[in-house]
């Protein structure tokens, strides 16, 4: 199974880790080189310096084969639009879109788009630990 | 008619001001609080600040009535798709006109369905092309006392010369070939110097010998 990462900071860097930990083939694209420290001292993956709407960048990744897409740069609407590419132009199944602001996140989750809001996990984590006084991401997990 | 523009810069403020001139309403919205505090003092209520990517400040614009004619001309590309997908998906705007900043990003308007687009840099691309055709004579130097001029003519694999010697030319009188560059080396033209796609031809010729010269080694 294979996989790209597009955005390495500290979400799509751990989530690379996990999947290269589960066994995939991972390749990670960040316009910037130096977010590849954020992948530890020895990354066995791929590593692609570009930005993501970049269509070179995006089929030198491998993205035509890539059984699942995660993007997590830090810009809500880069993400949007780059997921939509991944699902629309390369036709990748599996694509999963990270969006701080829940109304987006909502907006183009109707739009057929997976779209994973930390905003709305922490807010109903935050209500819940508030009124039954636990967490239920568990304790000092961060999301 | 009622219009909502996304993007107070240069482009943003000025069709505002054509618009309202032209007796339309309009709101444009402004997320930059130094922009926004120029735009106010001359479209007063009509400027809202905010990321027009928010559905609220959207709203607050009044997107839900809505626009006959919503304009994204924010300075950033995705931000631009961003709000038309929303102000055609989800509010039923009935047109929409969006600015393309970086033409390599042209594709995934059309891919998303966000058109009509404009683009400045295509646009004067188009221009370029239309009015200096390419691969024509560039004119280096103008000996004005002796009334000469040197030349560079780029020669490409359609021109007439490409594939000659210089002695196979039929040079026009009051011009002559100084040196041909390829590659980054340059060698003096002579009689058996051979002229192939992609060379750069100097030459020296008298005033009025262009046209003759370029029909001999472009053909135009």
């Amino acid at each position: 199974m294979k996989a790209i990462i597009i955005g390495c900071g500290r979400t799509g860097s751990s989530v690379a880790r996990h999947l290269l930990d589960a066994g995939w083939e991972v390749v990670v694209v960040d316009e910037d080189e130096e977010a590849l420290s954020n992948l530890g001292t020895r990354w066995p993956g791929r590593f692609i310096v570009g930005h993501g709407l970049d269509i070179e960048v995006l089929v030198e990744s491998g993205i035509e084969g890539a059984d699942a897409v995660v993007v997590s740069t830090d810009g809500d609407n880069t993400n949007i639009v780059i997921g939509l590419i991944a699902q629309r132009r390369f036709r990748v199944e599996r694509v999963v879109v990270r969006i701080l602001d829940p109304a987006r996140a909502r907006l183009f989750a109707e739009r057929r788009l997976h779209t994973i809001c930390p905003t709305s996990i922490a807010i109903g984590a935050l209500t819940e630990a508030a009124l039954v006084g636990e967490s239920v991401t568990g304790e000092g997990e961060s999301i | 008619m009622y219009v909502l523009i996304a993007g107070g810069g240069k482009v943003g403020a000025n069709v505002t001001r054509t618009l309202l001139r032209q007796g339309h309403e309009v709101t444009i919205v402004e997320q930059r609080s130094d922009r926004f505090r120029v735009l106010e003092e001359e479209f007063d209520y009509r400027v809202q600040r905010g990321d027009a990517t928010e559905l609220h400040v959207l709203e607050r614009a009044g997107i839900g009535r809505p626009p006959d004619l919503l304009l994204a001309v924010t300075g950033d590309d995705e931000d631009n798709i961003v709000i038309c997908e929303i102000a055609q998906k989800r509010y039923f705007v009935p047109k929409v006109i969006a600015r393309v900043n970086d033409p390599r990003n042209q594709a995934h308007f059309d891919l998303l369905g966000v058109a009509p687009t404009v683009c400045a840099t295509s646009s004067i691309m188009a221009l370029i092309e239309h009015e200096v055709p390419e691969s024509d004579i560039i004119r280096l130097l103008q000996l004005r006392e002796d009334e000469l001029e040197i030349v560079e003519v780029p020669i490409g694999a359609d021109s007439p010369s490409s594939g000659k010697r210089v002695e196979q030319l039929k040079m026009p009188e009051g011009t002559r070939l100084i040196s041909v560059a390829r590659e980054g080396r340059s060698e003096i033209a002579t009689g058996s110097t051979k002229l192939e796609p992609g060379d750069r031809v100097l030459a020296i010729l008298q005033p009025g010998c262009e046209d003759e010269l370029r029909k001999v080694l472009l053909k135009r």
